[in-house]
């Protein structure tokens, strides 16, 4: 497999487990109205890192995709697992997060937690290929994020699935 | 029943910031179904109201008339001031059963003193008077007020026309977080975001909001103070956190997190510290509601399928609550703690159904297919929920017993996630 240099500084406090009672710091107070003053969220910088940009390897490849009501891997889905689990095993600087996601039918909280078995799954999937649980953070992104909007089963596949973002993409 | 019997649009004069929605964010409500009988009340303009910019009376109707309950019958242009015993007889020709009388008395200071009684016309009786000082921009609040005081003494349950709803609408790719009066006015963008923003979910004071956010490419539980736009993480641990629901008195949330493996039951203080764990399941356990019967109604498939339990908000064992179908999910208990409204798979198709915790005997108090997110107006009479209308999320509300109906919609925009707010007295 190709080598990849890897940037530096890749110190991104992923696994920050809890960060209770802070006040949310770069969050503007625009305008009041009817008592209520509105608040814009923070967006993320998000810069990547070209070695995992190249469309010519695996590695840029970041998706798996689930079948309805399902939490296991498809065989097509383990060749780009195991290029990641490398990655990881290789760059154990590195950092990453999973994020589950499922279609838009049923509850949105409840898709939160169905979506969180699917990145669990990944999660674990990494994890028996070498990666440390400390390299990966595993989310849910439930019905929320989904990659095609149309009401049809193709598209419910396409957001039926595991997204894996490292330091920087997120 | 979803025969139209009326129809009428309000639409919020608010200025809405210019960014993103503001052109198209007007909530707008319509009665869709209406109760089979209604209550057949006169409220003629008070006395003095011209006086005012804006009328106090008018907004007291479109009140009564938006809940479903009553029917507005007309009696002229003339006031009925509040010190003349008005003639009921001919109030009973109008074939009305109540009239509400009222003045407005100038006040040395630039106000007003808002005198009104309410008369029933059958029995001939006072059913009670009360007096508000008002200045003359605060015909809404006012008029809110006069209208939950005619709701109570009518039907016996409390009015809720002063109260607040949340909701979240998508447009292109943002978010807004929005709290509107329950009447569709008033709506106010509390938070802007390009990522989702799910689960909102009232303090019971009312000031706050405590909501699931993914600014963060994660979701994380926030506490937001409306009035300061002041917010506070108080839930990122490793993983998901999401589903808040605050306890009766404020001072703590449950949540759920999945710092320790699947989604489970968390309790947390209202500033973010004392996480404790909640439930032990080998399942999913989600979408916990605090009910003021001390109990935590939550979401889980530990026996299979996703079904509600309850568990007493002290910890213990959890209790199985829903027995038919497949997939119920979402609960949420009245504020008497008598009904149990969820989301019931039906079919195929997602509903809104209510369970009356005493008999068990669960109704589907809706026929669309993809309902969501059920929330109980402080009377426990109404319920708000989230469905879609031609491929277009709207807010639609429903009677417990399924007779009135209403929708909300914001034009050229989804809505969806709403929460009432706690009646503040």
């Amino acid at each position: 497999m190709k080598k990849l240099v890897l940037p530096a500084l890749i110190a991104l406090t992923l696994a920050a487990c809890s960060s209770t009672g802070t006040d949310t710091a770069g969050a503007s107070v625009e305008d009041r109205g009817a008592g209520v003053a509105t608040v814009t969220a923070p967006g993320m910088s998000g810069s990547g890192i070209a070695a995992l940009t190249d469309p010519n390897n695996i590695l840029s490849k970041r998706s798996v995709f689930f079948d309805f009501d399902s939490y296991v891997i498809k065989p097509e889905g383990r060749p780009l697992i195991e290029a990641h689990a490398r990655f990881l095993v290789q760059n154990p600087e590195m950092r990453m997060l999973v994020q589950g996601n499922t279609d838009e039918r049923g509850s949105r909280e409840y898709n939160l937690a169905l979506g969180q078995k699917r990145a669990d799954v990944v999660k674990q999937a990494l994890m028996l290929l070498g990666a440390r649980e400390a390299q990966i953070e595993s989310v849910s992104l439930g019905e929320e994020k989904p990659r095609c909007d149309d009401r049809t089963e193709t598209c419910y596949a396409e957001n039926r699935r595991g997204d894996m973002l490292y330091s920087g993409e997120f | 029943m979803t025969k139209l019997l009326t129809a009428f649009r309000l639409f919020l004069a608010a200025a809405l910031s210019s960014l993103a929605l503001g052109a198209h964010a007007q909530l707008s409500i319509e009665i869709t179904g209406a109760g089979a009988t209604r209550f057949p009340v006169i409220i003629p303009i008070f006395e003095n109201e011209g006086r005012l910019p804006q009328s106090v009376t008018d907004v007291v109707r479109a009140n009564l008339e938006r809940s479903g309950l009553f029917n507005l019958v007309d009696m002229g242009p003339l006031p009925m001031p509040e010190s003349v015993m008005p003639d009921l007889a001919a109030v009973r020709a109008r074939g009305a059963d109540a009239v509400l009388t009222g003045s407005l008395i100038p006040m040395a200071d630039g106000r007003y003193e808002v005198r009104f009684r309410l008369f029933d016309a059958q029995k001939q009786l006072e059913l009670g008077a009360m007096a508000l000082p008002m200045s003359p921009a605060q015909n809404r609040i006012v008029g809110h007020r006069i209208a939950d005081f005619v709701f109570e003494k009518l039907t016996g349950l409390p009015g809720y026309f002063a109260t607040r709803v949340a909701y979240v609408i998508k447009s292109g790719p943002n978010f807004e977080l929005q709290v509107a009066d329950a009447d569709g006015m008033n709506a106010a963008t509390a938070l802007r975001s390009r990522e989702p923003i799910i689960s909102p979910a009232w303090s019971p004071d009312g000031q706050s909001l405590a909501y699931v956010s993914f600014e963060q490419k994660k979701p994380i539980v926030y506490v937001h103070t409306l009035a300061t736009g002041q917010r506070r993480v108080i839930a990122n641990f490793k993983g998901s956190n999401s589903a808040p629901t605050w306890s009766p008195d404020g001072n703590q949330l449950a949540v759920v997190l999945t710092k320790d493996g699947q989604s489970q039951l968390y309790v947390i203080n209202a500033d973010g510290s004392g996480v404790r764990r909640l439930a032990q399941s080998s399942g999913i356990d989600t979408e916990p509601f605090w009910g003021s019967d001390g109990h935590i109604y939550f979401t889980s498939d530990r026996g299979g399928s996703p079904q509600i339990y309850r568990i007493p908000a002290a910890g213990g064992s959890a209790q199985r609550v829903t027995f038919d179908g497949n997939y119920n999910v979402s609960p949420r208990l009245s504020f008497d703690g008598k009904l149990l409204a969820f989301i019931t798979r039906n079919a195929g198709r997602f509903q809104v159904a209510v369970q009356d915790l005493a008999t068990r005997q669960t109704t589907i108090l809706t026929d669309s297919a993809r309902d969501e997110s059920p929330s109980f107006a402080p009377s426990g009479r109404m319920i708000l929920y989230a469905t879609d209308s031609g491929g277009r999320g709207v807010l639609s509300a429903v009677s417990t017993d399924g007779r009135i109906r209403q929708r909300l919609t914001v034009q050229a925009a989804d809505v969806r996630e709403p929460a009432w707010g706690p009646q503040i007295r």
